[in-house]
């Protein structure tokens, strides 16, 4: 029964997509937005990267949307799962996994932080160097469960780097303009020193997340394997 | 090209069919970490680099990882040769 | 490119879609639910960086200052890059509550989790459970198919 209407309801949401896809314009978009963001961006924003321009300085308040709902996220998930107990009881992992941790430890704080700070010239930006931070946070755990991370540590630096994210958005207001318009200089566009505040954002951006993600990893990795 | 596009397309589609029909559950968080990266080549083709890096970084990375840790936590974990989950050697 | 490719990534994106939803609606185990949702996240963001593609168009990122080329639409690509950051932030949290369900019921098969929640319900209110004998017998719900009582967990 359930695998009839699921059957049904399947078919009719793949003819009603493929009826919807027939009729894009495929190779040829309107693009009245992106036309007019691709002429102005170079000159309004000064970030080489347009998607970096769009998700900061055009579409900033959106950004602030995903952040909190990151944060709502990994705060119910920490809420749900319980108090972080001390480090598991296994035995430590052996040679081969110890002394790569150690190893990538340094070059994945490396390439976190290059990411992060080139946001505005290459393809990456806060959400993939953070990701990448949590990852190097997260790796001498798996090597050494014995170990924790400070979670009051973590989430001092989540809340900080948060809170100076809004805290550059609202400088905006100050200068009577809108909430997140982007400060300071635009430079001379691709260099690492342009963009205006771009580059300050994304980094405050990059530690919340490597923070909140570092800190839910470390959570869901802490013990009771067998519950 | 489009040999490319099938064979990316069909390899994506194959691991998708996979998570659902596997019964080891590692192999199918497997499956789910191939499909994020098809998705991520489909976007390198399209031209669109930083969505790319986003998937490849929290689909195939990030993702795989909770997931696997998750099935660690549930007591999941079952190798296709020998009896338990024996994850305490490198 | 020409437009047979992109017939073949639409089909690939729809495809994926249609997979992901099957999964949510057909699977009777909890974690296979939470995967399928992640297949089909990765549909729908395809489907939307699909619709922003021009045909030879380069990506949004200025190179070279002095030369103006076609670039494709960046407005979905910064949709999809909070689209899926937000993924990975529900997948977190339905794991979360997988690991829970799995610590009060014991079990992460569907059905018998619902009927031991509902069991759990019916104590609280004070009312029979429904599946005990003292209910008329047309009150009562049908019993569980034999092989899932029989298996206990069993992966779907």
């Amino acid at each position: 029964m359930r695998s009839l209407a699921t059957l049904l309801f399947l078919g009719g949401l793949v003819f009603l997509l493929t009826i919807l896809t027939g009729a894009l314009p495929f190779g040829e978009p309107p693009m009245l937005v992106g036309d007019a963001i691709q002429k102005a961006a170079a000159d309004e924003v000064g970030a080489a990267n347009f998607v970096t321009a769009v998700v900061l300085a055009y579409r900033g308040l959106d950004t602030l949307g995903e952040l909190s709902i990151l944060f709502a996220a990994a705060t119910a998930g920490g809420l749900v799962l319980g108090s972080a107990q001390g480090g598991s009881n296994r035995r430590p992992a052996g040679f081969i996994m110890r002394a790569g941790t150690d190893l990538l430890f340094p070059l994945l704080l490396v390439v976190g932080l290059y990411i992060v700070m080139h946001g505005h010239l290459t393809p990456g930006g806060g959400f993939q160097g953070g990701v990448v931070l949590a990852a190097a946070f997260f790796l001498p755990l798996l090597a050494r469960p014995s170990e924790t991370l400070s979670h009051a540590w973590l989430s001092l630096v989540e809340g900080l780097a948060g809170t100076a994210f809004i805290a550059i958005g609202a400088l905006a207001l100050l200068d009577d303009k809108a909430f997140l318009t982007p400060l300071l200089n635009k430079g001379v566009l691709g260099e690492l020193v342009s963009g205006g505040s771009l580059p300050l954002l994304y980094l405050a951006v990059g530690l919340k997340v490597g923070a909140e993600l570092a800190s839910l990893l470390s959570r869901l990795a802490s013990d009771e394997a067998t519950s | 090209m489009i040999w490319i596009a099938l064979t990316v397309v069909a390899l994506t589609l194959g691991a998708a069919l996979l998570v659902l029909l596997l019964d080891n559950l590692l192999a199918a968080v497997a499956a789910a970490s191939v499909v994020s990266l098809g998705v991520s080549v489909m976007f390198v083709i399209l031209q669109a680099p930083d969505v790319a890096m986003t998937e490849a970084a929290v689909g195939a990375g990030l993702s795989s990882l909770i997931l696997a840790l998750a099935l660690r936590r549930l007591g999941l974990i079952r190798l296709a040769v020998g009896g338990d989950a024996g994850n305490d050697d490198a | 490119m020409t437009t047979s490719i992109g017939v073949i990534f639409f089909i690939g994106a729809i495809g994926l879609s249609a997979i992901g939803i099957a999964g949510i609606l057909l699977s009777n185990h909890l974690f296979r639910m939470v995967l399928a949702l992640a297949i089909a996240e990765a549909g729908a963001n395809l489907l939307l960086i699909l619709a922003g593609y021009r045909w030879d168009a380069v990506a949004p990122i200025v190179t070279d200052p002095r030369t103006a080329h076609a670039m494709v639409d960046p407005v979905p690509q910064a949709m999809v890059l909070t689209a899926i950051v937000i993924g990975v932030g529900v997948q977190a949290l339905a794991l979360t509550l997988v690991i829970r369900t799995r610590q009060r019921y014991g079990t992460l098969d569907m059905r018998m989790a619902r009927q031991r929640m509902q069991d759990d319900l019916d104590a609280a209110a004070g009312v029979t459970p429904s599946r005990s004998l003292e209910q008329p017998a047309g009150a009562r719900p049908l019993p569980l198919p034999v092989e899932a009582a029989e298996a206990g967990v069993r992966h779907d």
